[in-house]
């Protein structure tokens, strides 16, 4: 077992200060080494009052060759320093990382293409820039063609592409490189769900060669099926390390929504009017389970209701929209159907009202309740806009190796049929 | 600190690769690292860093495809292409013939004044070019610097020397002229590649710290064009450094590129070389490489930080 990256005690720290961070005007240099002549030749440390903040703190890791580690993480959780500390990009503050092995990153799909050259050209300087050798660009140059599906406009200056072409171009190249240490920063968010399925099998295939992949994303699916390992970053440090399945899992618990529950104990604050008063809101799965993973696009959900109705035999009725993270109403739905209190007067009192919204019907994303409360099926007596806020996770099952977002506002499990209907194929003439 | 590939060995051997694949029963055993060397070591810089030779020639074929892709991108969508490497020193020949030639006659008896200008106009556009171009070099390419590793040399290197194709065409020039006027070749004519290497030498050194202080200080940006028109009226194109009354004329000798001008037209014309000036432009070429070499060195590691 050999390791491929050796990461100790790794800091790094950036100043905010608009003085250090930017670039600083040259008069006020001027001024400074004037009133002090050897100040420059002195160690520099941050001046005095200056803000800096540690984007990484005193981590250690172990990444041994063979493995595919996954690092996830909110923004600013120092996993893009790392991946540029390990890039050679910026140096360390403090610390020190070991790389056993020659290191292709990708921080950016398309990095150093010229819009003015054209494909055959960028392919060549774009592998230039990754480390790759003259002759290897050369031998790979027919398979690197084939793999971005641009051999028609291969003398035609990138600028003319379309984003797809140019990335599938930019992947193409740096799939290529040979790297023992492959580096990936975020790149699936690009593409189409074809090529996708490309890049995801390509990474695989330099895993499965013995290689060592070191990928960042804010896909969990994808960290899932590509990753045997994972770390998690916040704050600059590891929260965990562990097991794909694992550290992603708890992640998502994590991440979860925080308007996924709400209570409000003092009526005088809480939302609604002097009529009618919200309690409780919440988004939960239909089976409470002990290990709570949050709502995935396969749970039965319950989007559920607390109220006190102040004002004796109203007839009250709910009208719940669902929005989608795009702002776009997937349904409109009410408790028309509900058998008990339906079109009854209700008597002043706290009530419950629950939604049952089954599993394998929303796509993944956040969602956003709007609900109005109406009286007499005509007039709205409160409206609140969201009252809730939650995400519907994606899930790996019935996934065909693909990990993209699936298009539509909703993500029905509808029911096909196929079958053969004559053996005999004719040819159509 | 390496990049080459063959000194780590690309392919596990067969017989490791059977249990590569296993990290748990690597992580119980932490401590069983093997004797292979780490290929690179990250850590923090001291403040005095050697220029890494070794690390430029690995990139070289980098530095190749950097002052291709200058080359292929400069002339991309204009009408004229590469003929804008003749007409600028062409027009500026002209202008000067048009507004100098008369006073400069008795400075420059033996001369024809047009084969005079131009003579000094060729190396001083590449020079000029080549300092703005690689002074702006690590600015421009602020994607490259944050986003993937190279020695950063490489950049303000390859901006000098894409200027040399310009170069190369603007000789054409030259030599056309010097038919023209019947120009007889002499010994001195051995100087031209050491006057070559001279300008490029002070070309990197100059575009080099220039564009090492630009990341931090935009100030360059605008100073650059300025700078240049000045540094034009100080190195004997216009007129010879003769002009300069013998009071002031060893001011001259602090800039390198008034004995080098004046050293292509010896070589070039038949004309005496002050020889004094040529090396003590030599000595402050080499100065002036080496202190940006180290500046360049010391600003280096904050770069993809500040850029």
């Amino acid at each position: 077992m050999h390791p491929a990256v050796k990461v100790e005690n790794l800091s790094k720290q950036y100043s905010l200060g608009a003085r250090e961070a930017g670039y600083a005007t040259l008069r006020e240099t001027l001024v400074t080494s004037l009133r002090a002549p050897l100040g420059r030749l002195r160690r520099k440390e941050p001046a005095v009052g200056d803000e800096t903040f540690w984007a990484l703190r005193d981590l250690n890791l172990e990444i041994f060759s063979g493995e595919r580690l996954g690092i996830v993480g909110h923004n600013g959780a120092g996993k893009s320093t790392l991946l540029k500390i390990l890039s050679r990009i910026t140096e360390p503050t403090t610390g020190r990382v070991q790389l056993f092995g020659r290191v292709g990153s990708l921080l950016e799909v398309g990095t150093g293409f010229h819009p003015e050259l054209t494909g055959r050209e960028n392919i060549s300087l774009n592998g230039a820039m990754l480390g790759m050798k003259r002759e290897e660009i050369a031998r790979k140059f027919d398979e690197i063609v084939a793999f971005a599906e641009i051999e028609r406009f291969l003398d035609t200056p990138v600028k003319r592409y379309s984003s797809g072409m140019y990335t599938r171009l930019a992947f193409a190249v740096a799939a290529h490189l040979e790297p023992e240490i492959l580096i990936v920063d975020e790149v699936l968010a690009v593409g189409d769900a074809a090529f996708q399925k490309k890049c995801l099998g390509k990474m695989n295939e330099v895993a499965s060669t013995g290689r060592t992949v070191i990928f960042v994303s804010h896909n969990m699916t994808a960290i899932r099926s590509l990753c045997n390992r994972a770390v998690w970053l916040d704050k600059g440090s590891i929260v965990q390390e562990g097991t794909a399945e694992t550290v992603a899992t708890n992640y998502l618990r994590t991440s979860f929504s925080t308007l996924n529950l709400r209570v409000w104990d003092d009526p005088a604050t809480a939302p609604g009017n002097e009529r009618v008063r919200f309690h409780r809101a919440s988004v939960h799965p239909v089976q409470p389970s002990t290990n709570f993973d949050g709502i995935n696009v396969r749970t039965p959900f319950v989007i559920e209701f607390d109220y006190w109705n102040l004002v004796p035999n109203a007839k009250l009725n709910l009208s719940l929209i669902l929005f989608n993270d795009e702002g776009m109403p997937l349904f409109n739905t009410g408790p028309i159907g509900e058998p008990v209190w339906h079109g009854k007067p209700f008597p002043a009192g706290l009530f419950r009202s629950q939604c049952f919204v089954p599993g394998d019907l929303m796509n993944a994303g956040t969602h956003r309740v709007q609900l109005m409360v109406v009286e007499d099926q005509s007039s709205v007596i409160f409206r609140t806009d969201d009252i809730l806020v939650f995400d519907i996770m994606d899930s790996t099952e019935l996934r065909t190796g693909w990990y993209g977002k699936v298009i539509g506002a909703v993500r029905p499990l509808l029911t096909w049929s196929t079958e053969l209907l004559d053996s005999e194929p004719k040819s159509i003439e | 600190m390496n990049l080459v590939a063959e000194d780590v060995g690309m392919d596990p051997r067969p017989s490791s690769a059977g249990h590569s694949l296993a990290p748990e029963q690597a992580s119980s055993a932490p401590s069983a690292f093997p004797d292979k060397a780490p290929a690179v070591v990250i850590q923090p810089s001291r403040s005095w860093v050697p220029l890494n030779l070794k690390d430029i020639w690995a990139y070289r074929e980098l530095l190749y495809f950097l002052v291709w892709r200058d080359v292929k991108v400069r002339y991309k969508q204009t009408a004229l292409g590469a003929a804008w490497a003749i007409l600028q020193p062409l027009f500026m020949m002209l202008i000067f013939t048009l507004f100098f030639g008369r006073v400069a006659a008795s400075q420059t008896s033996s001369v024809p004044y047009p084969l005079f200008a131009l003579a000094g106009l060729v190396p001083w556009t590449f020079f000029s070019t080549a300092i703005s171009m690689s002074g702006n070099s690590l600015v421009a390419n602020s994607n490259l610097v944050t986003k993937v590793y190279f020695p950063r040399l490489i950049m303000p290197m390859a901006a000098v020397l894409a200027g040399l194709v310009d170069f190369a065409l603007s000789w054409g020039l030259l030599i056309v002229l010097m038919l023209y006027y019947g120009v007889k070749l002499q010994a001195g004519i051995a100087m031209v590649p050491v006057l070559i290497l001279m300008t490029i030498f002070f070309s990197i050194g100059v575009g080099t710290w220039l564009s090492a202080i630009n990341v931090k200080y935009r100030d360059v940006r605008f100073v650059l064009p300025f700078l240049i028109q000045l540094w034009l009226f100080v190195s004997s194109v216009i007129l010879p450094s003769s002009a300069v009354g013998p009071r002031w004329r060893w001011l001259l000798l602090l800039n390198p590129m008034s004995a080098i001008i004046e050293g292509y037209r010896a070589a070039l014309l038949g004309l005496p070389f002050d020889w004094i000036a040529l090396a003590i432009a030599a000595v402050i070429t080499f100065i002036v490489t080496a202190y940006a070499a180290y500046e360049f060195k010391r600003m280096e590691k904050r770069f993809a930080d500040i850029v």
